[in-house]
């Protein structure tokens, strides 16, 4: 016998008018910019896909892209091995379990454009504790309102910094779930320390691991406030990653119309990316 | 395979033990014999996992030594010790095959290929999981993980014992059984020494040769199975295996004989030393009868057990309990009840204190 509650829909309601007001309805205005030229006063011109073709073809939305990639592919490579070389190397009990962890929670409840803000100030060459230490004492010349590489390098630093935390909680939150028994049992199969890495400790945070790559990557490819504090996208356009570019053709140049197809595109570049990787990482598990 | 010998082992996790009971351990010594079956047992808490870990040398013992073969092996760690051990949850490597899983502690220790692959079949067909060899070992059932987890243990050609740490814990009951004739099988097959810690007296008292009962950190008795349920050493002893468990009735002593409830009891033959202290009969429910005369009892409970049935009776102020078969009386009768005398012991704080008498024990009644 089986009862049906259609109660339920009542719950979700709200949630979904919730949603449907701040998401689907801005998201679908994006959807009526893209194909449409307009030039004030409500009045609209049909344009096609002519807005999608002129973005995938411009070799500025190709620079930026592939600097956000750029971008996105550093801040894993150097945050995903940091993060799960911090987690190892952490106490699993004992007083100085908290301690630890709330050290590490600390960066990320900074809010991003204070984030870029701090670090901005930190990097400046003639005021900043970074940027004058760098200077004047170690005599490396460092400015990052100058040279594209120092930009590079503080950007990719700060997400380091704000970030790293992220993967380390998840990896600990893997690791300290894996019970003593395996360890004992490691020892007597005779196991080295990189064998135990490799078949109990990785194998064990692989689910925490996929969430935390894709929760990184989603992230940063989306990333707007702390390098638009912190370099405004310069100099030049070093640092003009895909968000900030977005933003300046939309409130900058005031052009709709291909800022929403770009827009429009982006989304479909992380969703697709997101699915990808998702689904690679999760294959082996259906069986 | 090794003899082991524990040698005045005591542990405590305290880094500065001041009492005994500060102790986890107190003052082990035994010789488990090379290929024996022996079984650890004791409730939870009792320091049976302890012992066993000191053993695989996964935990360093405050005092004492340990000896495989004669040789120290005290402050060895365990890939050099030549153990095996099988833990309560199965401990398998998720992302290797079955095949891999079993080589694994061959291949940490630098065998040929050649060698590994002879030891990976001829295991896989002792424990019946030939069939499985490619697959990953992560989609296994609980109790062919144990199997596995048991396996690398035994691929090993030079183990000197294998521990199993209540490995049926996590199995279903319809497997445990298949499961445990399986170990007997394997401990016939290996002859490697085995030990095996549980709580459950009928894994331990059907694994094992040799079964040695603990309690608070204490080896109470070791014994075959039959010695246990005959002549326990320990009033622990004959609560803790049986079931239901020995009757353990306060008694007072008056120049040699055992008085329970105003009536002279017939012990199994003469009290050894002094009857000083607190002084107990121990008779097991197997052993008490109803009788036409002898102790005054009333039936309090009768439970059917299938084929016995318990009769639990109120004398003296004590509980005891009857096994009988047949006809049963009603509950609130008050009928009489017989201790077959060469199975009445008296215990003196606990620990056994008469020896059986040189004659045969006559059947009688109290």
């Amino acid at each position: 016998m089986k009862t049906e509650n259609q109660k339920a829909w009542f719950f979700v309601l709200p949630v979904l008018a919730l949603v449907a007001f701040n998401a689907l309805i801005p998201m679908m205005t994006v959807v009526n910019y893209s194909v449409q030229e307009t030039f004030g006063d409500n009045v609209f011109f049909w344009q096609g896909l002519d807005w999608f073709q002129q973005i995938l073809r411009s070799d500025r939305f190709h620079a930026a892209l592939g600097r956000q990639f750029m971008f996105t592919f550093l801040i894993l490579i150097i945050e995903v091995p940091l993060g799960i070389a911090i987690a190892l190397s952490m106490p699993r009990k004992g007083f100085w379990v908290p301690v630890c962890l709330v050290l590490m929670a600390l960066p990320m409840l900074i809010p991003w454009n204070v984030v870029g803000a701090m670090w901005n100030i930190f990097t400046l060459p003639d005021i900043g504790l970074l940027g004058y230490f760098l200077n004047h004492v170690l005599g490396i010349s460092y400015d990052m309102t100058q040279d594209p590489v120092a930009a590079w390098v503080t950007i990719v630093t700060m997400d380091v910094w704000h970030w790293t935390s992220l993967v380390v909680l998840l990896s600990y939150a893997g690791l300290v779930s894996i019970p003593d028994a395996y360890y004992q049992a490691a020892k007597i199969d005779g196991a080295s320390n990189w064998a135990v890495f490799r078949f109990i400790q990785l194998p064990k945070m692989k689910t925490v691991l996929t969430i935390a790559i894709l929760l990184r990557f989603m992230d940063s490819f989306n990333i707007y406030t702390e390098p638009f504090v912190l370099t405004g996208g310069g100099p030049g356009n070093s640092t003009t990653l895909l968000s900030i570019d977005l933003v300046k053709i939309a409130l900058g140049q005031f052009d709709l119309g291909p800022a929403a197809a770009m827009s429009l595109i982006y989304f479909a570049i992380t969703l697709l990316v997101s699915w990808l990787f998702y689904t690679l990482m999760t294959k082996d598990d259906l069986n | 395979m090794a003899k082991i010998t524990l040698s005045k082992l005591r542990h405590s996790y305290l880094s500065t033990p001041k009492s005994d009971s500060d102790y986890a351990l107190k003052e082990i010594d035994l010789d488990w014999t090379d290929g024996g079956a022996y079984a650890l047992l004791g409730p939870s808490g009792c320091g049976k996992s302890t012992l066993l870990n000191i053993i695989s040398g996964l935990l360093v013992p405050s005092e004492g030594q340990i000896l495989f073969d004669g040789k120290d092996v005290t402050a060895l760690p365990p890939d050099q010790r030549n153990i095996a051990q099988v833990f309560q949850f199965p401990v398998i490597y998720d992302t290797m095959t079955v095949y891999d899983n079993l080589a694994f502690p061959l291949r940490n220790r630098g065998r040929d290929e050649a060698t590994v692959h002879q030891r990976v079949m001829a295991i896989a067909e002792m424990l019946e999981v030939t069939g499985m060899l490619d697959q990953k070992a992560a989609g296994l059932s609980p109790d062919n993980k144990q199997k596995i987890s048991m396996g690398r243990g035994l691929v090993r050609e030079d183990v000197n014992v294998v521990m199993f740490d209540e490995p049926l814990t996590v199995i279903d009951p319809h497997l445990k059984w298949k499961l445990r004739s399986k170990l007997k099988e394997l401990h016939q097959r290996v002859k490697a020494t085995m030990i095996y810690v549980t709580h459950d007296q009928t894994e331990a008292l059907t694994f094992a040769d040799q079964v040695v009962v603990m309690q608070l950190g204490e080896v109470v008795q070791i014994g075959t199975p039959v010695e246990l349920f005959e002549r326990p050493a320990h009033t622990f002893v004959g609560h803790f295996i049986g079931s239901p468990g020995m009757n353990i009735l306060s008694c007072e002593v008056h120049s040699g004989a055992a008085v329970f409830a105003g009536q002279p009891i017939a012990l199994e033959g003469p009290i050894q030393g002094a009857a000083e202290g607190q002084t107990e009969i121990g008779i097991r429910p197997e052993f008490v009868s109803l009788a036409d005369h002898g102790l005054a009892a009333t039936v309090t409970k009768v439970s059917d057990i299938g084929r016995h049935t318990v009769v639990e009776c109120e004398a003296g102020g004590c509980r005891v309990n009857a096994v009988t078969e047949g006809a049963a009386p009603e509950k609130g009768s008050a009928v009489h009840l017989a201790f077959r005398q060469d199975m009445t012991r008296l215990y003196v704080d606990g620990w056994l204190a008469t020896a059986p008498a040189n004659a045969t024990g006559e059947q009688g009644a109290a």
